[in-house]
C-alpha cells in the first residue's frame, strides 16, 4: 500500500510539473515575436505541427510512415492553388489543404496497412514519390518554379495577415489547436486501442478490433495535421514548391521525431525547433545541410533511441516506469 | 517498315532494350536488398548510395589513376564491399535485437552522409564516363542495333545474378547462410561464426551494389543523386516481389524493367508511375507479393 501511495505522489508531482512546463511553454511562445524574428519561429511551429502529427502514427500507432511529405507538401499545393488561383480566403485555403491532404492519406492508408513493417515504410515510400512525380508533371503545381506569389488575404475577412503580428498569432492559435487535438485524440479511448496495436496487434484482433479500421483512421488523422501544418505554411511563406514534397522531407519529419522523442508529446515540436534552427544555422556556414542530418539520425538510432525529451522523461519525471521511453 | 499495335518494330525494341538494361540494374539491386534482408532483417536503404558510391570510384580510378574499367570490375566491388563490412562492424551489428525499422533508419543516415559529402564536392551534375574500347561499337543484328556496351550489361548482369543464386543455393557456405536465416542461434551452437557470416553477407550485398554501379557508370551519368532516384523504385520492385525469395527478386527486377520499357513506347508521360502502379496492383491482389512467403 505504502509503495502504491509513493507511485502516486510521485505520478501527481510530474503532472503538476508538466502542467507547469506547458503553461511556460505557452507564454513563451506568446512572448516570442518580440524577441525573435516572427517567420522563423512562424516556420518552427509549422514544421512542430507536421513532426507532432507524424508522431500521431508513429510513437501512438507504431507505424512508420515514410511518405509524410505527400501531405505536408499535398496540403500547401491545394491550399496555394485556391487561394491564388480561385481567390479563395486563407481559412478555406487552409481547410480544403487539410481535407486533401486527408484524401490523399486514406488512398496511401488503404494500400499501404495491407503490410506491416519495413514493408509498410517502403510502399508508403513508394506511393510518395509517385505522387511526387504527379506534382512534377501536373500543370497546376507550375512544375520547378512552384505556385509563387500566393496572397496571405484576411483571415474571416477581418484580420489583415499582412501584418506579421497577426500572421503569428494565427499561426500559433493553428498549432496549439492541432497539438491539443492530436493530445485528445491520443489520450482517448480510440488513443488507447491505438497504443494496444503498437504493442501488440495480435492480441489486439484477437480482443475483437478490426485493427485495419483503426490503422486507417489514425493514418488519414495523421495526413489530415500534417495537412494543416503545410497550408498553414503554404499562406505564411506564400509558396509552395516541390522541395515540401520530396522523400528527403519525409526523412526529415522522420528525423524530428528522433530527435525530440518518439512517443512523447512534446518531444517531435522540440525536435523539429532543433531541426530548423539547425539547418538556419547551417545555410550560412556552407557546411551541407545533408550531411548534418545524415550523422544527426546515424548518432540518434546508435545511442539515442530514446530523444531528447524521452531521455529527460526516462531520468526525471517518471522514474519509476522502465523500458525503453522510445517506440516498443 | 514492320509495325506492332502502329508502332514502328525499331522503336518498341529499342526501347525494350533500354527497360532490360534498366532491369538489369533493378536486379542486381533488388538482389542485395534480399541478400542482406534475408540474413540481417535490415532494409538497406543505403544500398542506392553504395551503388553511386561504385560508380564514383571506378570515375576517380579513371580520371585520378588512370585506372581503366576492367581493373576497376575487379576494384570497385571489392572497395565498396570492404567498406559495407566496416560498416556492419563498427554500426549495424549493435542494431539486430532492436526492431528492423531502426536498420532502415540508420541507413537512411547513412545515404544521406554518402550522397552529401559526393554532392559537396562534386556538385549535382553528371560526369560522363566513356565506354571502354573494347566494348564500343555497336553490332548490327538485322533487326536492330545493339550497341556492345549495353550487350555486355545485360550479359553481365544475368551471370551475376545466377551465379549469387548458384552461390546461395547450391554452395556450402549458402547452406551456412540459409540456415542462419532460418535459426541463428542453432547454426551459432553448431560451431558456425555467424557474426563473420553476418558481415560477409553484407558486404556481399555492398559489393553487388558496387558492380552495378560501375556497370552503370558508362550508361548514365555519374551523379551523386544517381542512387537515390533509383532505390525507391528498387524499393517498390522489392514490395512486388516479395523478399522471400532470391530467385523472386532477379526475376521481377527484370520484368519491371521491360514494362517499364513498353509503357515508355505506348504512353511515356507514365513510364515512371508504372512501377509505383504495379505495386499497387500488386498489393491489392496479392498483398504478400508475388513471390513473398509471409503476409
Amino acid at each position: 500500500m505504502s509503495e502504491l501511495t509513493l507511485q502516486d505522489e510521485r505520478n501527481a508531482a510530474s503532472v503538476r510539473l508538466e502542467r507547469a512546463l506547458v503553461a511556460l511553454g505557452i507564454v513563451a511562445l506568446i512572448a516570442a515575436p518580440f524577441f525573435v524574428y516572427p517567420i522563423f519561429i512562424m516556420k518552427m511551429l509549422c514544421f512542430a505541427l507536421f513532426a507532432c502529427a507524424f508522431n500521431l502514427l508513429l510513437g501512438y500507432t507504431g507505424l512508420l510512415s515514410f511518405g509524410h511529405a505527400t501531405f505536408f507538401g499535398g496540403a500547401a499545393y491545394f491550399c496555394a492553388y485556391a487561394v491564388k488561383a480561385w481567390g479563395w480566403p486563407p481559412e478555406a485555403g487552409i481547410l480544403l489543404g487539410m481535407g486533401g491532404a486527408a484524401v490523399l492519406g486514406l488512398v496511401m492508408g488503404f494500400f499501404a496497412i495491407r503490410r506491416q513493417g519495413i514493408y509498410f515504410a517502403m510502399i508508403t515510400l513508394a506511393l510518395a514519390q509517385m505522387f511526387y512525380f504527379f506534382c512534377v508533371q501536373a500543370p497546376f503545381t507550375e512544375g520547378e518554379d512552384g505556385i509563387q506569389g500566393v496572397p496571405r488575404g484576411t483571415l474571416f475577412g477581418i484580420l489583415d495577415l499582412n501584418v506579421a503580428m497577426n500572421m503569428y498569432y494565427v499561426v500559433l492559435a493553428i498549432f496549439l489547436i492541432g497539438v491539443f487535438a492530436i493530445w485528445r485524440i491520443v489520450n482517448s479511448p480510440f488513443g488507447m486501442i491505438l497504443r494496444s496495436i503498437r504493442e501488440n496487434e495480435n492480441r489486439a484482433i484477437s480482443l475483437g478490433y478490426s485493427v485495419g479500421r483503426y490503422k486507417l483512421a489514425a493514418f488519414v488523422m495523421s495526413a489530415a495535421l500534417a495537412g494543416l501544418a503545410g497550408a498553414t505554411k503554404a499562406i505564411v511563406f506564400q509558396f509552395a514548391t516541390l522541395t515540401d514534397v520530396t522523400w528527403q522531407m519525409s526523412g526529415e519529419v522522420i528525423l524530428m521525431n528522433l530527435l525530440g522523442g518518439i512517443g512523447t508529446m512534446a518531444g517531435p515540436a522540440v525536435g523539429a525547433g532543433l531541426v530548423v534552427g539547425l539547418e538556419n544555422t547551417l545555410a550560412t556556414s556552407g557546411f551541407p545541410v545533408t550531411i548534418a542530418t545524415g550523422l544527426i539520425f546515424m548518432i540518434c538510432v546508435l545511442i539515442f533511441r530514446r530523444g531528447i525529451v524521452g531521455e529527460l522523461y526516462a531520468r526525471w519525471l517518471a522514474p519509476a516506469e522502465g523500458g525503453e521511453g522510445g517506440k516498443g | 517498315m514492320t509495325m506492332i499495335f502502329g508502332i514502328p518494330i525499331q522503336a518498341l525494341l529499342g526501347q525494350l532494350l533500354v527497360g532490360l538494361i534498366n532491369g538489369s540494374f533493378y536486379a542486381m539491386l533488388s538482389l542485395g536488398l534480399a541478400v542482406i534482408f534475408g540474413l540481417l532483417r535490415i532494409i538497406n536503404f543505403a544500398h542506392g548510395a553504395l551503388y553511386m558510391l561504385g560508380a564514383f570510384i571506378g570515375y576517380l580510378l579513371l580520371v585520378h589513376l588512370g585506372i581503366g574499367y576492367l581493373p576497376a570490375l575487379i576494384l570497385v566491388p571489392l572497395a565498396v564491399g570492404v567498406f559495407g563490412m566496416a560498416v556492419e562492424r563498427a554500426a549495424l551489428s549493435r542494431l539486430y535485437r532492436l526492431d528492423p525499422l531502426y536498420g532502415l533508419l540508420f541507413t537512411f543516415g547513412m545515404a544521406l552522409v554518402i550522397e552529401g559529402v559526393f554532392r559537396f564536392y562534386y556538385g549535382v551534375s553528371g560526369n560522363p564516363y566513356a565506354v571502354p574500347s573494347l566494348l564500343a561499337g555497336g553490332t548490327n543484328l538485322g533487326f536492330m542495333f545493339l550497341p556492345n556496351y549495353r550487350g555486355w550489361v545485360v550479359v553481365a548482369s544475368l551471370v551475376v545474378c545466377i551465379g549469387t543464386w548458384l552461390l546461395i543455393e547450391k554452395t556450402r557456405l549458402g547452406s551456412y547462410l540459409r540456415a542462419a536465416t532460418e535459426n541463428p542461434e542453432l547454426v551459432q551452437a553448431f560451431g558456425v561464426n555467424v557474426p563473420l557470416l553476418l558481415t560477409l553477407t553484407y558486404g556481399l550485398g555492398a559489393a553487388l551494389a558496387g558492380l552495378a554501379g560501375i556497370l552503370a557508370a558508362p550508361v548514365y551519368q555519374v551523379s551523386p543523386l544517381m542512387g537515390s532516384d533509383l532505390i525507391i523504385v528498387v524499393f517498390a520492385v522489392v514490395v512486388i516481389g516479395g523478399m522471400g525469395s532470391i530467385l523472386g527478386a532477379i526475376v521481377t527486377g527484370y520484368m519491371l524493367g521491360l514494362a517499364e520499357g513498353l509503357t515508355k513506347v505506348f504512353y511515356p508521360e507514365a513510364s515512371n508511375l508504372v512501377v509505383f502502379v504495379i505495386m499497387a496492383i500488386v498489393l491489392l491482389l496479392r498483398p504478400a507479393g508475388l513471390f513473398g512467403r509471409d503476409a
